[in-house]
């Protein structure tokens, strides 16, 4: 499904990524764990083809597709999805209008018809029920006032309406407390399945108690520096990331 | 002064009412005697009136049907007065009142009518500080009057229509409203200006008197385009108590320059204001403002937004002024400004004058571009780049838009806008 390649990225002129290779199969949810500084999150923005993020070597194919030849909105049809660690707040543009404008575009490049105002309205209710999310959040602008928490849950709810074949959550599980971060775990478990794929990058053990990883990875320095199953992840917990650092030089 | 008006003065004083020609005499000596503003007279800095300078003539009556003149009538309930280039056209027009609200022209007012009229008219204009009244009053021949008996609520909304049509060759039209609304008598007043001529100056006045606890919720919408120009203004005398709700939209034409003033004269009065400008192409819009606090517990609520693409130039110049005697004044104005591309202009002056020591007031603003992180954010959900950047221009002017109290009026501005956007129904499907 996706294929990332000797991945160097540059972030300002200044070198993030510095060979960072993965491969995602269909079905599998992989962790990407890593200290401050590590990439983390470039690698969901590059993914996700934000400007400024410039890829100066290395290759991305999703789907069999050059995705860093694509354009941002290409990509998203293509379903790539990335839940931002810090949604912006757009003042003035429904939560409402913003979803369906968003489900619209995703059905066209589908090549379905849009759906009706009603049926949306379910469907969006419907998730922001899953998200716990008071629908009276649909009518106020996108994020704006939202807090943390509440911001997290609108990715989540807006993951849900969009259906992606890949989901990149960037600390989603960051500042959010116990049941906020089980309302998470429990919509992308209730989403995994054999064609979707997730990368969860996250600091903590924590949110892997409840999303079950296949893979973690260990992001250091813009590589990929040591891979393992979920016991790695236990392990980061208990010894840091120092150790793995001082195996790798 | 400008050779055109030569024409109009020697065409106007025909067929007047026996009361207003004393005021039109005077505009006219007025008129002639002043000088027409440069670029350095301060209040027309940034606007230029070489668009004024061609021969205009006086405005001929049309018979064109509403499909002829490309005309949308909205029906937003109540009594509705159309003008086509100045004439009162009888056949689109109804009306709709209780009794205690008289609506009637100047033309056919009857002695009491008339002696109100000559009572009220020019009260509030300060011809002094705008001189394009004394254009108005030299060119008056007709115009509007709105009278509210005091107590009476006139529940569905009055909607005066006054539509410039492609004509050649340029011609002008004068339009005057005259409102009053007597102690607690309530009203809603749309005034609808729209054509699309190639040419035609409109030199427009509204005055809203609102006597004690009177309650007016009052549109101003400037829909002209093309080469319509238009200068004017709604001038306004607040009552005790009373409550002007004022909503302004300007789309952009060849030039215009509108002058809202607000009067506060009884204490405890209040007022909301409102406004969206929006320009392409080589438009120009230019909104003065002028809040007068003249006395004390009064309150102003002022918030303009405008949106200025292609190489059009907009100004905004909001002014409010607290006297020595305004205390425990509460006022408030913003305006921001979204420029869609680099070749836009805007300028924008808020300025506050004070003399009170009690108040509590503040202005400020802003001009920016679209926002490169919410259209990136915006793109990631899987919409392009062209309906994300309708999307943000259209929610920077949306609140103002949802706080149309009208809800009939509402309904009218959205598509009408969403158009004005773009003319893509894909790009704004979000606003069906």
């Amino acid at each position: 499904m996706l294929k990332i390649d000797n991945l160097h990225a540059q972030v300002d002129g200044k070198d993030i990524l510095k060979g960072l290779s993965l491969e995602v199969k269909a079905g599998e949810v992989h962790a990407i764990m890593g200290p401050n500084g590590s990439g983390k999150s470039t690698l969901g923005h590059v993914l996700a083809g934000r400007p400024g993020y410039t890829a100066s070597a290395g290759t991305v194919s999703f789907m069999g597709q050059d995705v860093l030849q694509l354009e941002t909105e290409e990509r998203a049809h293509l379903g790539i999805f990335l839940a931002f660690q810090y949604p912006v707040e757009i003042p003035g543009v429904s939560n409402m209008e913003f979803l369906k404008a968003s489900v619209d575009a995703m059905r066209e490049h589908r090549s379905l018809e849009p759906l009706d105002t009603v049926s949306f309205m379910k469907q969006a209710r419907e998730a922001s029920k899953a998200v716990d999310l008071d629908p009276a959040f649909l009518k106020r602008g996108v994020n704006e006032g939202f807090s943390g928490g509440e911001k997290k849950r609108n990715e989540l709810m807006q993951m849900m309406l969009l259906e992606p074949t890949l989901g990149i959550l960037d600390e989603t599980d960051s500042g959010l407390d116990i049941d906020a971060l089980q309302v998470v775990a429990n919509g992308v478990n209730a989403m995994r399945s054999p064609e979707r794929s997730f990368i969860l990058v996250t600091h903590y053990q924590r949110l892997l108690d409840y999303i079950e990883p296949d893979f973690v990875h260990v992001l250091s320095d813009g590589r990929i520096v040591k891979s393992g199953d979920k016991s790695l992840a236990l392990e980061l917990e208990e010894k840091g990331y120092g150790w793995i650092e001082d195996e790798v030089a | 002064m400008a050779d055109f008006i030569q024409t109009l003065l020697a065409a106007s004083n025909t067929q007047v009412p026996a009361f207003l020609r004393q005021r039109q005499d005077s505009g006219a000596r007025q008129w002639t005697a002043s000088h027409m503003p440069t670029r350095k007279t301060e209040a027309w800095k940034y606007t230029s009136l070489h668009a004024l300078n061609r021969d205009f003539c006086a405005a001929e009556r049309s018979g064109a049907s509403v499909d002829q003149l490309g005309l949308a009538l909205p029906d937003f309930g109540g009594s509705r007065l159309v003008f086509v280039d100045g004439f009162l056209r009888e056949d689109l027009s109804q009306l709709d009142l209780p009794a205690g609200a008289e609506l009637v022209r100047f033309a056919d007012a009857s002695s009491s009518q008339a002696e109100r009229i000559a009572a009220q008219l020019g009260s509030v204009v300060n011809n002094e500080q705008h001189m394009f009244a004394n254009l108005n009053d030299a060119t008056l021949a007709d115009g509007v009057f709105l009278d509210i008996a005091a107590n009476t609520v006139l529940e569905t909304p009055v909607h005066l229509l006054w539509l410039t049509s492609n004509r050649e060759p340029a011609f002008t039209v004068n339009q005057r409203l005259l409102v009053v609304l007597g102690n607690n008598a309530q009203a809603t007043v749309i005034e609808h200006f729209t054509g699309n001529a190639n040419a035609a100056f409109t030199n427009g006045i509204t005055e809203l008197v609102l006597a004690d606890g009177a309650h007016l919720l009052h549109h101003r919408l400037h829909l002209e385009e093309a080469g319509a120009m238009h200068i004017g203004g709604v001038h306004a005398s607040l009552g005790r108590d009373s409550t002007l709700d004022s909503f302004h939209l300007a789309l952009g034409s060849e030039l215009k320059r509108i002058d809202v003033v607000i009067n506060h004269h009884g204490a405890g009065a209040h007022c909301d204001l409102n406004g969206i400008y929006l320009l392409r192409g080589s438009e120009h819009v230019d909104y003065h403002s002028c809040i007068e606090h003249t006395v004390p517990h009064c309150t102003t609520d002022e918030v303009f937004r405008g949106i200025i693409g292609d190489q059009a130039s907009a100004v905004f110049n909001g002014r409010i002024h607290i006297h020595p005697d305004a205390q425990k004044t509460r006022a408030e104005l913003s305006n921001k400004n979204l420029l869609t591309s680099t070749s836009a202009e805007i300028n924008t002056k808020p300025e506050l004058e004070i003399y009170a020591d009690d108040v509590a007031c503040a202005h400020g603003a802003t001009v920016a571009q679209l926002d490169e992180g919410m259209l990136h954010y915006l793109r990631t959900r899987g919409v392009n780049r062209d309906e994300a950047e309708v999307m943000l221009s259209y929610g920077f002017i949306n609140e103002l838009v949802e706080g149309v109290k009208l809800e009939s009026l509402q309904d009218f501005l959205r598509p009408m806008l969403a158009q004005r956007f773009s003319r893509d129904p894909r790009l704004t499907r979000h606003l069906a």
